[in-house]
């Protein structure tokens, strides 16, 4: 069997390796597939369901999805550009977010996406949850009011026995992502600056610093997000 | 305190994927898990408390916080409020002084609402203390609140005879019907155990799926697979150990069919998950039961060591070589998303019931990372029979496309609710007149439980199959006076908003946007343009991960389709459009505070 496959991307040819996800598959060709609970090197798990492609005329999430031969791949349609922007509006009216006030701002792929899908108002009404903001660990904030729920942190970040430091508590519209009481406490300052990093979104934050880049200068105040997989298309060509 | 736990842990050999049933017995003992407990499972078991606190979240019948000493959960299924449950929920507040959610200042009793328990064709029913009450009335709310404060045991307290059948037995003791009101070639009386294992045993299991896949059976959960397919499928799969998961999590309001299976005819059941066994290589089968049926548990057991005892489980099964197959009964603590395999799979291995991606599907990549087929409780009793009599004698029976037997689960509005096996291939007129229904005084039926359809008179003449009407086996009968938005599709929405694992953000959020809008329009301040959003917004849940995420808009958008005037009858005429932000109620509460009577 051949390491390579060739599929479309909305009617482009493309090649890459077999078995890799698609978002990576279509990053190599220059495609952006916009992704939010999706974290580089961590198995996927699909949750926001941002990446959603038609596999085939199927609704697949593109991140946990692996390439094959064949595949036709729809990827910039009205109706997933639709999906897709529905998905964000909802991300916005589930939780508590005002970008002028979060020290994300600017760096946050939930705003990056929002601008990028041309974001006005949510067609959804707002749902102004009543949410706490969890400052007892030393080291960082929880700030449930901005959490959108990836499980990115929960994922990334855990102890070197592998155990959870953030998980989910309940289910359905009542789950949350919440700090060990004991592990948090441990946690170091290394361990405290990733677990800010890896969050998409304002909703972890390192305690005592901020603002350090200015709003302005900050990773997609300038350049769209996923300009950059689409820019290397065009040194490429 | 600490030795309970202690001596629980040691049971299941500190396995963290045994996590369910560790803490199924923690909550059994103490009546909740308490937090020193929640610390210490995690410090034996290597997991920080956050590992073991998502588990315990995420389970209805898991509690944190005492529950009583009698715990009553009530049902709260839509079938349960046609059949007079709120007049029994407020006999029970009124007659413990608590409302539902809380406990008696005593200690004595906690009150509790939990979604359809599968009882839907002897309602209103509850669980108390894992016992099944079922027919409640306020009288009977009543006497049960004394005979708790009298001190009664809960086995005290039944003033009904058993049930039918097994019912009846010793190791069940309930006061559960089975309420079979037709049996056909799978229910039938005259099966014996072994005989199906004594007509294997010389067939090889190349042969067992060549004659399931003769018998064009599909699977009996809803999704309708072909089970031979997926069998070969598991055998050829590449595993150190393989699994049978029979899955009888039967969540879906209005079904109960696999509870009469579980009750009535246990031997077929395990037949068929070592004839599954046996065809994929498999060693080791689970039965995932939902815990509304824990108790069945001993009966089941007993089932269990009289199979073993007689070799139809265990080492070198009749005598062939090689031939080792055992079974083992997992329960489910509340969670309707289990019944997804994946999400079953994950919650046997002691986990939230998340649904997994897939690829990798399970029979590639199930439990524990192994090859594993996921078989529905009726499937597993049917191939038995396609063993005994074979692929073409399946095939001969039903339609084309929809071979074999199914057994209806069917209650409402209706003379005879109940189980029903029936040939594929009735409509919906036949099964009215079957029940016991007139079908001039029925508006509705709801097909295949609140992820399925409701079907309005004009649809009655079409035919129950996977090539019409696909359906897990529940049917609701809904009569002439009843309202469908308020008692049934609202009652769905808030099922489904309730049952989500929460981990696509299309179903954690988009269930509870319309119903909000179902809301609004029952309310009387609708407009047309609501009526569309919703028709827009659920289109977005096909984006889900699972099929309860998929099929979670389905109560309103499917009410929307077949009874689209009571949406129109109930929104303001001639407005087509409002902000949806109402200024007055926006500043009431601020005017509250500040004692100001709003400018408007």
């Amino acid at each position: 069997m051949s390491q390579f496959v060739r599929f479309t991307i909305d009617g482009t040819e493309c090649m890459a390796s077999r078995g890799q996800y698609l978002v990576d598959a279509a990053r190599e060709n220059g495609v952006f597939i916009p992704t939010l609970c999706n974290y580089p090197g961590v198995k996927p798990k699909g949750s926001c369901r941002i990446c959603t492609v038609k596999v085939n005329g199927k609704l697949m999430t593109a991140c946990t999805t692996p390439v094959a031969e064949g595949m036709n791949i729809e990827n910039e349609s009205a109706d997933i550009n639709e999906l897709r922007k529905s998905i964000i509006e909802l991300l916005f009216v589930e939780g508590n977010h005002f970008c002028p006030a979060c020290e994300k701002s600017g760096n946050c792929e939930l705003q990056a996406l929002a601008y990028r899908f041309r974001m006005m108002v949510p067609r959804f009404p707002f749902q102004f949850p009543n949410r706490a903001v969890d400052a007892s660990h030393p080291r960082i904030i929880k700030d449930h009011n901005r959490c959108i729920l990836c499980k990115r942190c929960i994922r990334v970040i855990t102890d070197e026995s592998g155990r959870s430091i953030f998980a989910y508590r309940k289910r359905s519209a009542s789950v949350e992502v919440v700090v060990d009481p004991k592990l948090g406490k441990q946690l170091t300052e290394d361990l405290a600056q990733k677990a800010m990093d890896v969050c998409p979104v304002g909703s972890i934050l390192v305690k005592e610093k901020g603002f350090h880049v200015p709003i302005g200068e900050r990773k997609y105040d300038k350049v769209p997000i996923g300009s950059d997989i689409e820019n290397m298309q065009s040194t490429k060509i | 305190m600490k030795t309970g736990a202690q001596r629980i842990l040691e049971k299941y050999g500190k396995d963290k994927t045994r996590l369910m049933d560790i803490l199924i017995d923690v909550q059994n003992e103490f009546g909740f898990i308490p937090r020193e407990i929640t610390v210490q499972i995690a410090d034996e078991l290597g997991m920080s408390e956050v590992d073991v606190d998502q588990t315990i979240s995420f389970y209805h019948f898991f509690s944190q916080k005492p529950t009583g000493k009698y715990h009553i959960y009530l049902n709260n299924s839509a079938v349960a409020n046609m059949m007079g449950r709120n007049d029994v929920a407020a006999a029970f507040m009124k007659e413990l002084g608590i409302k539902f959610g809380e406990v008696t200042p005593d200690g004595l009793v906690g009150l509790f609402e939990t979604a359809c328990i599968g009882m839907n064709d002897q309602e209103p029913a509850a669980i108390i203390n894992n016992q099944i009450f079922t027919r409640l009335t306020p009288f009977r709310a009543k006497e049960i609140v004394r005979d708790i404060r009298e001190g009664k045991s809960v086995n005290d307290m039944f003033v009904q005879d058993w049930g039918d059948g097994e019912n009846r037995s010793d190791l069940i003791k309930s006061v559960v019907s089975n309420n079979i009101r037709k049996i056909g070639p799978v229910l039938e009386r005259t099966f014996t155990a072994g005989q199906a294992i004594d007509k294997l045993i010389k067939m090889t299991p190349e042969q067992v799926i060549e004659e399931v896949k003769k018998s064009n059976m599909r699977g009996r959960g809803g999704a309708g697979f072909p089970t031979g397919l997926k069998w070969e499928f598991g055998r050829n799969a590449k595993g150190e150990k393989k699994y049978i998961f029979c899955n009888a999590d039967e969540g879906e309001p209005g079904t109960f069919k696999d509870r009469v299976i579980l009750t009535e005819r246990p031997r077929l059941l395990f037949e068929g998950m070592v004839i599954a066994g046996y065809a994929i290589g498999a060693t080791e089968g689970i039965l995932y039961i939902r815990h509304e049926y824990k108790y069945l548990q001993a009966h089941l057991e007993s089932i269990l060591q009289m199979a073993r005892d007689a070799n139809y489980l265990g080492k070198n099964i009749q005598g062939k070589k090689g031939f080792n197959f055992d079974i083992r009964i997992q329960f489910g603590a509340g969670a309707y998303v289990c019944g997804e395999e994946s999400a079953l799979i994950e919650s046997a291995e002691g986990k939230r019931g998340e649904p997994r991606d897939r690829p990798p599907f399970p029979v590639e990549k199930g439990y524990l990372d192994m090859p594993t087929v996921v078989n529905n409780v009726e499937t597993l009793c049917a191939v038995v029979k396609v063993v005994l009599n074979g692929g073409e004698w399946y095939k001969s029976l039903g339609t084309t496309e929809s071979t074999g037997t199914k057994l209806l689960s069917i209650s409402g509005d209706c003379k005879f609710p109940g189980v029903y096996e029936v040939v594929w291939g009735f409509s919906i007129n036949d099964i009215l007149d079957m029940v016991g229904a007139h079908s001039e005084d029925v508006q509705a039926v709801q097909v295949g439980g609140p992820s399925g359809a409701i079907i309005g008179r004009n649809e009655f003449n079409r035919i129950l199959g996977y090539e019409d009407l696909a359906t897990g086996g529940s049917l609701i009968i809904i009569s002439k006076h009843r309202d469908i938005l308020n008692d049934i599709v609202l009652n769905f929405m808030d099922f489904f908003i309730d049952e989500s694992c929460g981990s696509c953000s299309t179903c954690r959020i988009t269930p509870t946007l319309l119903r909000n809008k179902l809301l609004k329009i029952l309310n009387a301040r609708g407009v047309k343009q609501d009526i569309e959003d919703i028709v827009e917004w659920g289109k977005i849940l096909k984006a889900s991960r699972c099929g309860l995420g998929q099929t979670a808009a389905n109560p309103i958008l499917s009410s929307l389709k077949n009874f689209r005037h009571l949406y129109e009858e109930k929104i303001q005429k001639n407005k087509e459009y409002d902000c949806g932000f109402d200024l007055s109620l926006a500043v009431k509460e601020s005017c509250q505070v500040t004692g100001r009577v709003p400018n408007i």
